[in-house]
């Protein structure tokens, strides 16, 4: 048996945490995590956010974020317990034997240099290879990871290329030094579903034509079944399950990893629409102030009572900007909005208290949509207060029918957000905007920054609260799993305008206009060799045309 | 044309706005002091017809705003007056003035401002540990004493005790370079000491923001030692807050050395307004006001215009 390239055992990592109106003290992250890697082999870790998958991944370089430190176990690289060395051996070891891709490609490229002069940093820094030479090892990284114009690309700044290209940059970048081990920290889930697929099979090609190992983090367990060889389910610092893709994918044996690998399987049944809409957007034409081009191009599109429209589409297609337009922050050049048979002034400074109490919205990122400093009793009480008059006991009783409404119980009422969870805080926004008791609630990616499991939940709950108090959804999302389980009737956006729009059987059964059906193909499906069935239909496709 | 290029010359007008504002106010400022230039020319006891004609003679009858717009006329074109205390041009006098002060100003530039951004970026490396913080309390030590009495203290000990350096500043054409130098030592340390620490602190601070940054982590998980990711990656980040702040400092090493200049009897601007002022010298007044000013907002011009240069998304749009 070969010498495994990265042995972990038994590894501890804890971190310092600050809770409110507390003292500071440890608490462990991550409890005893062991596992091996051999060389030219890819590991999957998988989980929650919360389940230490990155700690445990920057661990293998022996670095700790924030305040984490790792307090016990050891880590072999190459044969040496990196976390027993000095160092300037750790130093050698990152961006040398160990390289990083993180999340956000965006984020993690200094804005101030060239993509070029960052990509063969670590190589010349580490006197791997000389500055002509990984220039040139640069250059074939990009053709290999088919960025356009390769020979050029690097002399361009972060700013200059898209999101899906710096990903592919940011590859180029870890693999540049030739490691013998990539840890590749959620590289994909920043990017469009249409983009992920490309950067997807452009990181699985480049793995398998260096030999490189790596470790493959993803809270997206049909990413994973893609590009691994093996899987490590985690949840809270512990392994749940290790084995082999097939394995976890097709016989998964704990409970935990059922519920993960079953994820996203609400049945919805559609709903037929009634004569008249609640909410009907009429040839909307809309520009931002200061701007020569329309983001939106004559939209129309219906939403029925008590039923779910889904506006679909990938960053940039103007569905958050249609949703600024409906609520009267962007008054639109053009077109009409009838709203519970009524014409809706564009401007919101125009609208009645009744026009904004009936339209409510729920955010993607709760954390900010919520003020930190008042207590979930008082944010839920707020617009029971503005819009009903509700004072003391009164309101009182109808915060704690919101909190039961919501599945959270009454506990949570002199809490504040800094104390809930990423699903709770979304919840607390559910039952905020229920208080004002809408005819429609506008949601926009309510569950894209939530793990998956949890965004079941919310999605379980958004449906409950349909039947119960017939509210509509005007539901906005890239995600078309979430479509699936929601919708009614949906809208497909491309490019300010809406090439797809019916029932949800209409716009999801064939035949398929030419963008819906590249959304479609590129959603992840969980079983092995998606990837490249997917990618050769592409080629034949584009080969017979 | 490139978007920089009109963001600059907006910039270039804008100061120039602002500097034509600021002539405008130094001379109503003087205009609604008491008494007029002929009055403190001719001194109290003047008779009503002296005063008269000396007015006739000044051109002093002429409405403000006409006066106003010679005044400005000449001072474009460099002619700022007379002086009415020894009747010299003014151009050449604070010329040689302004010389001086730029010399003093310019060294304690040279010398304080490599090093509050090389303590900046050491304080940053060292953050919390003894390093950081006894360069932050020397350096807020320095900036809470007055500046005369660092000039004092720093007179008594290294040139009265140890007879290092001249305790008077004095300077003039027919010195060498290093003779010149061994004269203004101590005034530039006393320049250099009041200034080191707000550059000093603003680079901490700019560099610890930038220091959050995703691209930080990158950096360190290249191998990268902690110094060349402070100085290669963060500091190109930080650089607008810090020329900002390194700009308005050189502004008052210009316009605020007054006390200083006053201290070690230096023959620049500040010594000389300050006399000037003492004898109710409107016209040099007026002119040093307009000279601080321009050097004021000309500084900070440079300074917006660099922190758009140093923004990578300005400078290569997409």
């Amino acid at each position: 048996m070969t010498e495994p390239l990265l042995k972990v055992r038994n590894l501890k990592i804890g971190a310092t945490v600050y809770p409110p109106d507390e003292k500071p003290h440890d608490i462990e992250i991550v409890h005893g995590v062991s596992f091996d890697l051999e060389p030219g082999k890819v590991l999957g870790l998988i989980g929650e956010s919360g389940a230490g998958k990155s700690t445990i991944g920057l661990a293998s370089m022996a670095y700790g974020r924030g305040g984490v430190m790792i307090t016990g176990g050891e880590v072999w690289v190459n044969g040496r317990d990196i976390l027993a060395t000095s160092l300037s051996d750790i130093r050698s070891l990152r961006g040398g034997e160990v390289t990083y891709v993180s999340q956000s490609a965006a984020a993690s490229f200094n804005p101030a240099k060239k993509i070029m002069e960052q990509v063969i940093e670590a190589a010349v820094s580490q006197g791997k290879l000389s500055k002509r030479d990984a220039e040139a090892k640069a250059v074939e990284l990009f053709t290999k990871l088919g960025l356009p114009s390769p020979e050029t690309i690097g002399n361009r700044y972060p700013h200059q290329v898209s999101g899906g290209q710096l990903q592919r940059c940011m590859t180029a970048l870890a693999l540049c030094p030739e490691p013998d081990l990539v840890v590749f920290d959620e590289p994909t889930t920043a990017l469009d579903v249409t983009t992920q697929i490309d950067v997807l099979a452009a990181i699985k090609d480049a793995i398998r034509d260096t030999g490189v190992a790596a470790l493959y983090i993803t809270h997206d367990l049909a990413v994973v079944a893609q590009v691994s060889d093996d899987i490590m389910v985690l949840r809270q610092g512990e392994t749940v399950e290790y084995g082999d893709t097939d394995q976890i994918i097709n016989k998964p044996q704990e409970d935990y990893t059922k519920a993960l690998v079953s994820v996203r399987s609400i049945n919805h049944e559609e709903k037929q629409p009634s004569p008249s809409p609640v909410l009907s957007c009429q040839n909307i034409t809309a520009r931002y102030r200061g701007t020569n081009f329309d983001v939106l191009h004559n939209v129309s599109v219906d939403l029925h009572p008590g039923q779910t429209l889904a506006i679909v589409g990938e960053s940039g297609s103007g569905k958050s900007t249609l949703a600024r337009v409906i609520t009267g922050l962007l008054p639109p050049s053009d077109g009409q909005i009838d709203f519970a048979g009524r014409k809706l002034t564009p401007d919101l400074a125009g609208r009645s208290i009744e026009d904004l109490r009936e339209l409510q919205m729920i955010y993607q990122m709760a954390d900010v949509a919520m003020n930190p400093r008042q207590t979930v009793g008082t944010i839920i009480g707020r617009p029971l207060e503005f819009y009903f008059g509700l004072r003391g006991a009164e309101k009182r009783k109808r915060i704690n029918e919101l909190l039961d409404e919501i599945e959270m119980g009454n506990g949570f009422i002199d809490r504040y957000p800094a104390e809930l969870s990423g699903g709770q805080k979304q919840r607390v926004c559910i039952a905020r905007s229920l208080a004002a008791n809408p005819k429609v609630i506008i949601c926009d990616e309510v569950t894209s920054a939530l793990d998956p499991l949890v965004a079941d939940g919310i999605l379980k709950l958004l449906l409950d609260l349909q039947k119960r108090e017939d509210v509509a959804y005007l539901f906005i999302t890239h995600d078309l799993a979430t479509v699936r389980a929601i919708a009614d009737s949906i809208a497909v956006m491309h490019q300010g305008k809406v090439v797809r729009y019916g029932s949800k059987s209409e716009v999801l059964s064939p035949p398929f206009d030419d963008y819906t059906d590249l959304l479609l193909s590129s959603v992840p499906e969980m079983r092995l060799g998606w990837l490249e069935e997917v990618i050769a239909n592409r080629k034949m496709e584009s080969a017979g045309n | 044309m490139h978007p920089i290029l009109k963001i600059i010359a907006q910039r270039l007008a804008l100061s120039t706005l602002l500097l034509l504002a600021a002539s405008a106010l130094i001379f109503a400022g003087t205009e609604i002091l008491p008494g007029d230039v002929a009055q403190s020319i001719l001194g109290q006891s003047a008779t009503e017809q002296s005063l008269a004609n000396l007015r006739e003679e000044l051109g002093l009858n002429e409405p403000a705003i006409s006066r106003y717009f010679s005044w400005l006329g000449n001072a474009l074109q460099g002619d700022l007056g007379i002086a009415l205390t020894n009747g010299q041009q003014i151009s050449e006098s604070v010329g040689s003035r302004l010389k001086n002060t730029l010399f003093l100003a310019g060294w304690a530039a040279i010398i304080s401002v490599p090093l509050a951004i090389f303590l900046g970026l050491l304080a940053v490396r060292y953050r919390d540990r003894w390093p950081d913080k006894l360069i932050s309390a020397v350096t807020l030590t320095s900036i809470s004493i007055p500046e005369f009495l660092i000039g004092y203290l720093l007179m008594y000990f290294i040139a009265v005790k140890l007879g290092w350096f001249s305790s008077v500043a004095l300077i003039n054409d027919n010195m060498s370079l290093l003779e010149k130098l061994n004269a203004i030592a101590l005034p530039v340390m006393v320049l250099v000491l009041v200034v080191l620490a707000h550059m000093m602190r603003m680079t901490r601070a700019a560099i610890l923001n930038v220091m959050q940054s995703a691209y930080i982590e990158t950096a360190e998980l290249k191998g990268l030692s902690g110094f060349n990711v402070i100085a290669k990656h963060a500091f190109p980040n930080a650089v607008a807050p810090i020329v900002n702040v390194v700009m308005l400092n050189l502004a008052y090493l210009v316009v605020g050395v007054v006390v200083v200049e006053v201290v070690f009897v230096y023959p620049g601007m500040g010594q000389y307004l300050v006399d000037h002022v003492s004898k109710r010298d409107v016209p040099v007044v007026q002119a040093c006001g307009l000279i601080f000013a321009a050097v004021y907002i000309g500084l900070n011009m440079i300074a917006d215009i660099v922190s758009i240069l140093a923004n990578p998304r300005l400078r290569h749009p997409k």
